[in-house]
């Protein structure tokens, strides 16, 4: 009998896998109470019904947003940091007059789901951005984004009827499944790591160390709206598959990818990284340095203090300080465990990785495996245009 | 503006005296602040300990069938 065994599985957050997913082939759709979404919307609708945003079953309501806001909880005190938001257009909404349900429709993938309107209300931005972003500058992609949606906003339940179609299906899984594999793995403890990018040794590094203390690694590269000079989704799985064949011991390591956006909210949004890990079965979580943070908004460690407010989050964050190569230690450390000089470090540039795979050059091995790069430098452009 | 909501709950005044020193130089502000958190934490682990299996064995099947058509399960 493994460990895994002994033990149930780790609780969802809120005590309960929401699961809003009342699939069927024939969907008849009332024309005049449709509202198109975009691709953002369209992942969170998936992302609520299959529970990766347990316990949420809706998009917010106002009491829940104002609680969000002001003690990072919902109404019921469940931790909560990042509003999940549906806006609309106030001409729309006088299509809607005396519809108590809608339909929200993605063109591009084909999601189709219904809403239960509980609630519209309208929400000073202003107030959104200080409260999440922590400004109210919209050189802040997340406030320029917040900026950017209608003034209006409906609250309520959602039932997806049809699932969009999936870039990546191969690669999705929803947090029933992983459940149910880490269970079959017999995984009692498993670590959830947060990435955007392709591996280089700092990573590998990290998340070893993690692996160490607990019996499986969930690689979770988050995919979805990118900016121009990012890593292409799939440059980042290819140079994932390289580094967990060559690299990892068989079964220890588990690769699917979560579809949402980033915010940039830096250390809330680290606290909602958490909790999507948490519902996907993980015990704990890595964090690094300016975890989901932008430009300078956020201090280099705010993602790691902010966990402390939270003692019933119910995943165990494992803070990472910066790491880099030593040449006195001889091997990849970090500034708790090594006493040497700023001049023996090395420290893993992306930007310098970047530039170099950008001009077609492996980089050096102390910097990045060889076969993750060759499975980087496979691509045409590895890069988004 | 959401009302905050709050009450109000007795403890002795001695365990109370013992709080408050026990908080001094924290970075708890408040006896109220040390207790919500301490209730907090207490009420999670308790809620971890009383959960119960998610899965009907037939749907774990279904699962299990989709994860080896994946490739995750052998």
């Amino acid at each position: 009998m493994t460990r895994g065994m002994l033990k149930k599985m780790s609780l969802p957050h809120g005590g309960k896998l929401v699961d809003r997913c009342r699939l069927t082939d024939s969907v008849e759709i009332n024309r005049s109470n449709v509202l198109y979404v975009d691709r953002d919307r369209a992942e969170d609708i998936e992302n609520i019904a299959h529970g990766v945003f347990s316990p949420l079953e809706g998009f917010l309501c106002y009491n829940d947003l104002e609680n969000v806001m002001e003690n990072m909880r919902l109404e019921d005190d469940t931790p909560w940091t990042i509003p999940i938001l549906l806006d609309v257009d106030r001409e729309k909404l006088l299509d809607f007059k005396g519809s108590d349900r809608i339909f929200l429709v993605n063109k591009e993938n084909g999601l189709v789901a219904e809403m239960e309107i509980e609630e519209i209300y309208q929400v000073e931005k202003k107030k959104v951005a200080q409260k999440i972003y922590g400004t109210i500058d919209t050189s802040h992609p997340g406030v320029a984004n917040l900026y950017g949606m209608n003034d209006m906003f409906i609250g309520g339940k959602i039932t997806l009827l049809k699932e969009g179609r999936k870039e990546f299906e191969k690669y999705t899984l929803w947090p029933r499944e992983t459940r149910v594999l880490f269970k079959e793995k017999g995984w009692r403890d498993i670590v959830a790591f947060q990435t955007r990018n392709p591996p280089h040794i700092g990573h590998e590094y990290v998340q070893k160390t993690a692996l160490t203390f607990v019996d499986g690694l969930f690689i979770n590269p988050l995919v979805g709206r990118k900016k121009k000079g990012d890593f292409k989704d799939e440059v980042i799985l290819s140079a994932y598959n390289a580094l967990i064949k060559n690299y990892y011991p068989r079964d220890r390591a588990v690769l699917a990818v979560i579809c949402t956006s980033m915010k940039y909210a830096g250390p809330r949004e680290a606290i909602h990284h958490a909790i999507m890990r948490k519902n996907f079965g993980c015990t704990h979580f890595i964090v690094g340095r300016d975890h989901a943070g932008v430009g300078n908004f956020y201090g280099p460690y705010d993602a790691h203090e902010i966990f402390s407010n939270f003692p019933d989050l119910g995943i165990i964050p494992l803070f990472f300080r910066s790491f880099f190569y030593c040449k006195k230690c001889g091997g990849v450390v970090n500034e708790k465990i090594c006493s040497h000089s700023e001049e023996d470090r090395i420290n893993f540039s992306g930007t310098k990785i970047r530039a170099m795979l950008r001009e077609g050059k492996i980089p050096p091995e102390d910097m990045m495996r060889k076969e993750v790069a060759q499975a980087i430098l496979s691509f045409d452009n590895p890069f988004v245009e | 503006m959401v009302e905050k909501k709050f009450t109000t709950i007795s403890i002795p005044t001695a365990l109370a005296e013992k709080i408050k020193k026990r908080i001094e130089g924290t970075g708890f502000h408040s006896l109220s602040a040390y207790v919500t958190y301490v209730l907090r934490e207490v009420l999670a682990s308790m809620e971890e300990e009383e959960a119960d299996e998610a899965f009907t064995k037939e749907e774990e099947e279904k699962i299990k069938e989709r994860l080896r058509a994946l490739g995750y399960l052998d």
